[in-house]
């Protein structure tokens, strides 16, 4: 087998060739497919799991803390304790709740956040489709989670739970607009809606250093936007605890409940990829246009290694505001958008448009 | 024009109050060496207390088991709870003078709410707050102290 971590398709092209040597076409996409599915859910179940850690271990340093020490050294089997504790808890339906709805609620959200996952590459070569719209897939599918929230608020007979979908409704629904109107920004800089294209487009530079400004602004519009687009602080008055107690999951336990959990954090690692994509350049080394000694240094370090180092950083950037900035009223959050983000944001992309047109970008 | 310079005025303000308390939390996170949190049991031999920590209420002695309780009472009365006995005995001094003395200051751990009162009340501030705070015992009854030692007498020049 052909293993290369620099170029996973050798890899993916030798287990193809292996597998319809010896059978039929049907057969072998049925294994490659339940191959990739299996290998998703690790990657969701561990990612996910790591990423509670993780923000419960930073959000204790910004607090001056030391956060989970006792499972595990530096308390690194917490989480996983924690899920084992949810698997074993009883499902609790309440009482004149809507059945199907109330049971249906947590698939479709977390549904939405392994749909919009698929499209995710995480090193070259490892992407399990990529096709001509891939920007404007995701922004679409992950948009149908907020049905999914509005779902369980409204059928769990809870008046805390309907009230925190219906704000997560009105919050998604408005930071929908400038999460995609950042992402066309980028867009008309890349001139297409392929990830790969996007990828390819910074082969010399980044989005970000290469679209100075206008790319700048819309890097920080995409992160409070996607902020906000997570339901996560200080954007996160749908679950606030001090009013709502927990909000549109405040009925759901055991597993239903951390399927919410999950999908959260999942949808946190979708926003941060997004931004890594296209603005940081996904698996892309960091390149400057004809330094030819420091590209080929950059360039030692494998795809996936860069993927998740920006990655990472970006989300150490929203937990960074979510354990920083105070919880927004919600006027004051569709204040934000609509006059402050949009007019922005509308006034950017002509900023762009112009650079692109006149070819004023590196 | 007024209202546009306003207008990003607001912006450019809000973005530098965010960057402070950034800043803030930049601090403290880069900086985990002065993390506050304690291992407690394991850091036993290392612990440290809060100056101001209410532990527990102490009588301290000097090293010739001379306390400053004149046994005024003054702390069973500030007491709201009621965890402060005084039992004073009468001693005569050099003069042959009557005088009272504390014979036991019996103080239960049990009822205390660590309010402090009776520390504030005190005017010989013969009662201080010790910081011991592992008070588990086996025996109700032991958690009932007396904290004058036994055998001890009224520090020299100490007035009511």
């Amino acid at each position: 087998m052909a293993f290369n971590i620099y170029d996973f398709t050798p890899l993916t092209k030798s287990i193809h060739d292996s597998l319809s040597a010896s059978l039929s076409p049907t057969a072998t996409l049925a294994i490659e497919w339940t191959i990739v599915g299996v290998l998703y859910l690790l990657f969701v179940a561990v990612f996910g799991l790591f990423l509670v850690y993780a923000e419960r271990k930073v959000c204790a340093a910004f607090q001056q803390r030391l956060g989970p020490m006792r499972v595990g050294p530096w308390g690194l089997l917490q989480t996983i304790a924690d899920f084992i504790k949810l698997l074993m808890k009883e499902l609790i339906t309440p009482k004149r709740a809507d059945k199907l709805l109330y049971n249906l609620a947590p698939f479709i959200v977390i549904i939405v956040a392994f749909v919009s996952i698929s499209v995710i590459p995480f090193a070259p070569g490892l992407v399990s489709f990529d096709f001509d719209i891939g920007v404007f897939f995701v922004t679409s599918v992950s948009s149908i989670g907020v049905i999914g929230v509005l779902l369980a608020g409204w059928s769990s007979n809870n008046k805390y739970s309907l009230i925190g979908a219906m704000r997560s409704g009105a919050q998604i629904v408005s930071y929908e607009l400038s999460v995609g109107l950042a992402l066309i920004t980028m867009i008309v800089f890349a001139g297409t809606m392929q990830i790969s294209g996007i990828i390819e487009g910074q082969r010399d530079m980044w989005f970000i250093f290469k679209g100075h400004i206008p790319a700048v602004i819309a890097f920080i519009v995409f992160v409070i936007a996607g902020t906000a687009e997570t339901n996560r602080g200080p954007f996160d008055l749908a679950e606030a605890e001090s009013e709502l107690t927990a909000g549109f999951h405040t009925e759901y336990s055991g597993i239903k409940f951390a399927f919410f959990f999950l999908a959260e954090y999942i949808n946190l690692f979708i926003v941060a990829a997004m931004a890594t994509i296209v603005f940081l350049g996904g698996w892309m080394p960091l390149h400057f246009g004809e330094f030819e000694a420091f590209n080929n240094v950059m360039d030692l370090i494998p795809g996936l290694f860069w993927f998740f180092m920006k990655v990472f950083f970006v989300i150490f950037l929203m937990m960074w505001f979510k354990w920083t900035f105070p919880r927004l009223r919600v006027d004051q959050i569709l204040n934000l958008e609509w006059k402050y983000l949009l007019p922005i944001n509308l006034m950017n992309i002509i900023l762009m448009t112009l650079v692109v047109l006149f070819g004023l970008h590196f | 024009m007024k209202s546009i310079i306003k207008y990003f005025g607001e912006i450019i303000g809000g973005f530098i109050t965010l960057l402070t308390g950034m800043k803030v939390t930049a601090r403290y996170f880069f900086t985990p060496w002065n993390n506050v949190t304690q291992q407690y049991p394991e850091n036993r031999a290392t612990l440290k207390i809060a100056e101001r920590f209410r532990g527990e209420v102490i009588m301290p002695h000097n090293e010739n088991n001379e306390h400053r309780c004149t046994a005024c009472g003054l702390c069973e009365l500030a007491c709201p709870n009621g965890s402060i006995e005084i039992i004073s005995k009468s001693v005569f001094n050099e003069e042959g003078k009557k005088k009272r003395a504390i014979d036991k200051h019996i103080y239960h751990l049990g009822m205390c709410t660590f309010c402090n009162l009776c520390i504030r009340a005190c005017p010989t501030t013969a009662i201080v707050m010790g910081q011991n705070f592992e008070h588990t015992v086996w025996d109700r009854s032991e958690l009932t102290k007396v904290l004058n030692k036994p055998g001890s007498q009224l520090m020299e020049g100490v007035k009511e």
